[in-house]
């Protein structure tokens, strides 16, 4: 096997991973961005979007209409738990708001064993999105999963990118994320741009629910916390509350996991959670504002 | 109060406790002495917890890693000879030698806490709000992984067993009276007074002189000892337990313990145990379903876990210091309700 073949199908892998963590972390950044808090309960929209994913399809639609449900599904979760558990703690100290989302991460994966029991669920996947490609006499492998991944996601930040730098709400989100008490000064309605943030962040991470599924073929109601702690690591490698960043961080800790498993001894690469993990601390502490600058300061 | 009649008064309560302890197992059933064990490791726990996340005002999430240590630490010293062969077959002969009591191998899993504690938190106390929170989740993360892959020591993702069963309610109890005391002694001290000033407010903090990293690192690690030893009162409690039993359910737990009962006062952690334990056990025993007669409600898993994070959330947004806040109740107030009912416990 060359060297080469090698390293471009660790590229594929890294792409594909990095593309799901950017999703979620885009969407934990932002929310970091206008409200100052580290939601917790981010990652459960993937476990919503999923399972409603999966509903749907239970139902009888089709696969396409199951995802844009399982997307809209999760948004509406996002706006729901911001409006009934967010709100009224908003302003209260940043370890107030981290954990009120902590409960509510507790109550949502509960309701998920409640509802669809703790043990996992196959996820299941149109014949069309079920082949894989060879190449190279197989020594380069990819999915259509892969594939539907980096188009969806492509397309999910194209839209964003021109979401918030070309519409009115958009640019009104990056206001409240630069200063908040600012933005509601020159008259924006900052109650609605929470929401529209939050319907973008939990829609990004329903679609990355779905695709997680789509890649594991399960869904099961812990499914999103692992993710979500991962995706912590990229918003913060990042730059905590910058979207690029998120982008950047994501892309690169899928970069970096996978490496570790491809490239590290046998004896190191099950220390890769330790060593993403031991990393994030890193980057909080030397270098607390991320890659990307921004202007919040960090201090003791 | 003088200083003699509250020592009389402290040692008074702790030797009813202690009494009661011992003579409980005659008086009342097994379940009622298990659920008060628990409660007393629960309450060692969440008063560590307390220390750094109520006091300094540093919010950690990797308490639950101290636990862990704690429990694998003293549950290594303390494994008979013959499970150790068993088990852990590739333990270093230095390690397999040892054959600690239970109480002395509580105390060197709490030093060991304390160690790590003062490495870990050196860097990570400088850090504040949010960002302690996520990094010390961080060091719980790499706290599991670690254990899940040394397999040598424990057993890795596999169950640890075989630990001797030693954690009676006497024991329970005794550690718990004895990190009161001692928790008690240093939070109203001047130095749990440079810790609540921490918190309060950093800058004026350090504006009358106060090294604020030397300050919460000694809440840390001092909270990391009472840690390890509930870690192993627990671990010494079940007997058999994995990576997994030291994570994000029990750190959940723990802090809606902290948080429910008011975590800026140790009365209130020891009420927040109170409150949630009672309150667990009761639904609990509702969730496997119950029967009214003319209608049967069907067992529902994962109902009392959704009834405690909804009681978390209202805590939060109606009463976010807590049950107790930062009141105490000290011995002095107790007193003077007893002479005389003109003032409230407010007061």
């Amino acid at each position: 096997m060359s060297i080469e073949l090698y390293i471009t199908q660790q590229l594929i892998n890294a792409i594909s991973l990095g593309s799901l963590y950017a999703l979620v972390a885009i969407g934990l950044s932002m929310i970091f961005g206008i409200l100052r808090m580290a939601n917790f309960a981010h990652g459960d929209m993937m476990m919503v979007g999923a399972f409603a994913t999966l509903v749907l399809q239970w139902a009888g639609c089709n696969f396409g209409w199951a995802v844009v449900g399982g997307i809209a599904v999760g948004a509406l979760a996002g706006v729901l738990v911001e409006r009934v558990a967010y709100r009224p703690v908003r302003g209260a100290p940043e370890v107030t708001m981290l954990l009120t989302s902590f409960a509510v991460t507790y109550i949502l994966e509960n309701l998920g064993i409640l509802i669809f029991t703790s043990s996992p669920r196959n996820f299941p996947l149109p014949d069309w999105l079920n082949s894989a490609f060879q190449l190279f006499d197989g020594q380069i492998t990819f999915t259509q999963i892969n594939i539907l991944t980096v188009v969806l996601t492509t397309v999910a930040l194209a839209a964003l990118g021109w979401f918030v730098t070309r519409t009115d709400v958009g640019l009104g989100m990056r206001a409240a994320a630069e200063d908040m008490p600012a933005a509601h000064l020159v008259g924006l309605d900052v109650n609605r741009l929470i929401v529209v943030a939050f319907a973008i962040a939990s829609g990004f991470a329903g679609l990355a629910g779905i695709l997680w599924a789509a890649q594991s073929g399960v869904v099961d109601p812990r499914m999103g916390f692992t993710p979500l702690l991962k995706a912590f690591v990229g918003a913060i490698i990042g730059g905590f509350g910058s979207i690029p960043g998120a982008l950047i961080g994501g892309y690169l800790l899928g970069a970096l996991e996978v490496s570790i498993v491809a490239f590290l001894p046998s004896q190191v690469s099950p220390y890769r959670d330790a060593i993403v993990f031991a990393l994030l601390i890193a980057f909080l502490l030397f270098r607390p504002n991320g890659l990307m600058k921004r202007t919040q300061e960090v201090k003791l | 109060m003088s200083r003699r009649h509250q020592l009389l008064f402290i040692t008074a309560c702790a030797l009813f406790l202690g009494l009661f302890s011992f003579t409980a197992p005659m008086l009342v059933n097994d379940y009622i002495v298990r659920v008060m064990t628990v409660m007393c490791i629960n309450a060692i726990l969440v008063l560590s917890m307390g220390l750094t996340n109520g006091f300094t005002g540093v919010f950690s999430l990797g308490q639950v890693g101290f636990v862990a240590v704690g429990a694998y630490v003293s549950g290594v010293l303390s494994l008979p000879a013959a499970a150790k062969a068993a088990y852990l077959p590739n333990l270093p002969g230095w390690i397999a030698a040892v054959n600690l009591g239970f109480f002395s191998s509580t105390i060197v899993a709490g030093l060991a806490c304390v160690l790590l504690a003062f490495l870990v938190g050196r860097p990570l106390m400088r850090l504040s709000g949010h960002f302690v929170s996520v990094a010390t989740l961080g060091f719980l993360i790499i706290v599991n992984n670690v254990l899940i892959n040394s397999d040598d020591y424990t057993r890795g993702a596999r169950t640890f067993t075989g630990v001797p069963l030693q954690t009676t309610l006497p024991w329970a109890m005794g550690w718990l009276i004895a990190t009161l005391v001692i928790l008690a002694r240093i939070v109203y001290s001047p130095k749990g007074r440079a810790w609540r000033a921490v918190r309060e407010d950093t800058i004026a903090a350090q504006a009358i002189g106060i090294d604020v990293l030397p300050v919460r690192l000694s809440a840390f690690v001092i909270g990391a000892f009472f840690a390890g030893v509930g870690g192993s009162l627990f671990g010494h409690y079940i007997g058999s337990f994995s990576p997994a039993s030291f994570f994000f359910a029990y750190t959940f737990s723990l802090i809606s313990m902290l948080v429910i009962g008011g975590m800026e006062s140790i009365t209130g952690a020891v009420v927040g145990v109170v409150i949630v334990s009672l309150l667990s056990e009761v639904l609990r025993n509702l969730e496997r379903g119950f029967d009214l007669g003319f209608v049967a409600f069907p067992p529902l898993y994962g109902a009392s876990q959704i009834a405690l994070g909804v009681i978390f959330i209202l805590i939060m947004i109606f009463r976010p210091s807590g049950v107790v806040g930062d009141r105490e109740l000290s011995f002095g107030r107790i007193v003077a309700l007893t002479r005389s009912n003109r003032k409230g416990v407010n007061s």
